[in-house]
């Protein structure tokens, strides 16, 4: 137990002096996961606003003659602003690109409607136009539209006509894309960004304990310390795996952090990263550092040079990040082999947390077990791999 | 002491070790002299307990390499062929590791580099990185971690190689020093000058096997050639791997 810290001791500490293991534990994740995580909600976010009933500004010339429907506008979030221009002078603002669409109300327009003739709007729009004019005008027509067959419902009750029967075909359109669920997809990101930064984090480390120490010469002298081999090689394990928790739990706070600059309650998302939540995603997602740090290193001992070593790990790493980047697409039910397959019951445990939901027990329990247990064996077979004689090389 | 007894190793179809018998007395120093890929750094890496052997066995201090390999290494100095460093530590943090590695705490161990560093003139460089020493600098501080637990045997593979003239002069004073404190030291070369200089005893390996044993003298005299070389070459039958 005492080689095994003394090994971890040294490995911790001399690793802390090497500028590329440090950039890639302690800046790599912390930096580029953050920048990563807000540029996609970013753009996910600003992809809903299209849709997203985002206050619409309305030159309106004429407001004065249809109080009513102004009124029913501002309901809808179309704010009215009222000018004096004539029909001239709003094709001119229109193609000079000064607005993008106007309402026009004649001024026949109330006698029309107490007499329950047909009263005409004009909208105003450049359909050739590519900065929005169409979708605002769609969105304008849709609400006078709805209003219009709003107050000819009314008058056909007043007149003793059952509505009903004057709607043929009714179309119900079901958005089920609202921003939430976006940002919710987006936030998977982050789930995949944390394991990705962890396992980054001690990458380095493990080459540096294995192949690095083979290719220095260090090793042969140090296999001739009095203390088992598997002591070593665990001390080494310990260190990589701590490596890995310190970049996830930087990670994590700066994408906490950098989340409190994203707009994400502007489309009522309840997703948040308080101090509680966390801490609740980097426990979930901590026992994956043993089996993370135990599949680096198994790897590594296969490799003869640190070049080697890094094209293998690096591949290594994706074998169980990349997969994530899709599961978002699926729907996942936790059964329980998800839930006892390790990176991908982590993900799905944090997602939930985010989600604001509090994980079952059970899965808490299968989720981190099932990691410890087969970090556990893959240590069991790197101290197996530096028992054998070929690992002098 | 190191007793050894027909050791034998095979690397796939090679036979690189066979039934090697020789015994490496306390306060003298044995030399392994034979030309490259003979066999030596075999010999000695199963003495290390760095590779088992097919059959055999091997002694030091009394204790088995087979049944308590873990003994042995506590009652063993080994400067590998290949003696790297760490290069983020100092030379003190690199020996200071081997010395809690071998189970002494931290302050018995940094008392003892003291020693050592004094004993070996490393103290100027004692606590700057090791990055760029050069190769006598390296030595000395491996040279300083292989003895930092005050080991009974030394076993030294090829240890002069890359040094220069008074790198190695050094290096024999404290070997003839630490001879004189009664260990015993095992050490290989194929530099023949070198062994003659420095030896006690001589084991001569060819081919994997113990060609020739017995001092300089005694070697000169079975041969019946004025010099070592020659003797040498006249018991190995062959020039072929010599410097």
């Amino acid at each position: 137990m005492r080689g095994i810290l003394t090994v971890f001791r040294k490995e911790f500490f001399e690793n802390l002096r090497d500028r590329r293991i440090l950039l890639s534990a302690l800046v790599f994740g912390p930096v580029i996961g953050p920048l990563m995580l807000t540029a996609v909600l970013q753009l996910s976010v600003s992809m809903g606003e299209a849709t997203f009933q985002k206050q619409l500004v309305l030159p309106v010339v004429g407001a004065e003659h249809a109080p009513n429907l102004m009124a029913m506008l501002e309901s809808q979030n179309i704010k009215v602003e009222p000018r004096k221009l004539d029909e001239r002078q709003i094709r001119d603002a229109i193609t000079s690109r000064e607005i993008k669409v106007a309402l026009l109300v004649p001024a026949d327009f109330a006698d029309r409607w107490a007499r329950s003739e047909p009263a005409p709007v004009q909208i105003f729009v450049d359909n050739s136009d590519q900065f929005g004019g169409e979708a605002s005008a769609t969105r304008v027509s849709r609400a006078i539209n709805a209003y219009s067959r709003q107050v000819s419902q009314t008058r056909l009750v007043l007149r003793g006509v059952d509505p009903i029967s004057t709607t043929a075909v009714v179309i119900h359109e079901i958005d089920v894309s609202t921003p939430m669920s976006r940002a919710i997809f987006a936030l998977g990101m982050l789930s995949y960004l944390t394991i990705f930064a962890m396992l980054f984090g001690g990458m380095y480390l493990a080459i540096d304990a294995t192949a690095g120490e083979r290719e220095r010469g260090s090793l042969e002298s140090l296999l001739t310390a009095p203390m088992p081999r598997t002591h070593l090689i665990y001390g080494k394990i310990a260190a990589t795996a701590s490596y890995m928790l310190i970049s996830m739990a930087l990670t994590l706070s700066a994408c906490a952090i950098a989340l409190q600059y994203v707009r994400l309650e502007e489309f009522g998302m309840s997703v948040s990263m308080d101090a509680m939540t966390t801490l609740k995603l980097f426990a979930v997602a901590a026992p994956l550092s043993l089996f993370g740090a135990g599949l680096l290193t198994v790897v590594a001992s296969f490799t003869r040079s640190f070049r080697e070593a890094q094209s293998y790990l690096t591949f290594a790493i994706s074998v169980p990040t990349l997969p994530l980047v899709f599961v978002g697409l699926i729907q996942l039910e936790p059964t329980p082999l998800v839930m006892s397959t390790p990176s991908l019951s982590q993900h799905f445990l944090m997602m939930q947390i985010l989600r604001g939901e509090m994980p079952g027990a059970t899965d808490l329990l299968l989720s981190a077990s099932a990691s410890l247990l087969v970090g556990a064996i893959l240590c069991w077979i790197a101290g197996r791999l530096y028992e054998r004689e070929a690992i002098l090389g | 002491m190191i007793v050894v007894k027909n050791l034998s190793k095979q690397f796939g179809k090679v036979q690189a070790v066979r039934d090697v018998t020789f015994t490496a007395p306390d306060g003298r120093i044995t030399g392994l002299l034979g030309p490259n890929g003979a066999g030596k750094s075999t010999t000695l890496r199963m003495l290390c307990t760095l590779l088992r052997p097919d059959s055999g066995d091997a002694l030091v201090d009394g204790q088995s390499i087979l049944s308590d390999p873990i003994a042995v290494r506590r009652r063993m100095g080994v400067l590998s062929h290949a003696s790297g460093l760490y290069p983020q530590l100092t030379a003190r943090e690199n020996i200071v590791y081997f010395a809690e590695l071998h189970g002494l705490d931290r302050r018995t161990a940094n008392t003892k580099v003291d020693e050592l560093a004094a004993l070996l003139e490393l103290t100027e460089f004692l606590d700057r990185k090791t990055k760029g020493f050069s190769q006598g600098q390296r030595l000395k501080t491996a040279l300083a971690r292989s003895l930092v637990h005050s080991p009974r045997n030394l076993i030294l593979d090829e240890p002069t190689n890359g040094l220069d003239v008074m790198a190695v002069r050094n290096l024999r004073a404290l070997l003839h020093r630490l001879r004189g404190q009664g260990h015993c030291i095992l050490f290989s070369s194929h530099v023949m000058q070198e062994v003659a200089l420095l030896c006690d005893e001589v084991i001569v390996i060819a081919e994997g096997r113990v060609a020739a044993a017995g001092t300089v003298e005694a070697l000169r005299a079975e041969a019946g050639e004025p010099t070592l070389e020659d003797a040498f070459v006249k018991l190995i039958g062959t020039a072929e791997g010599l410097n």
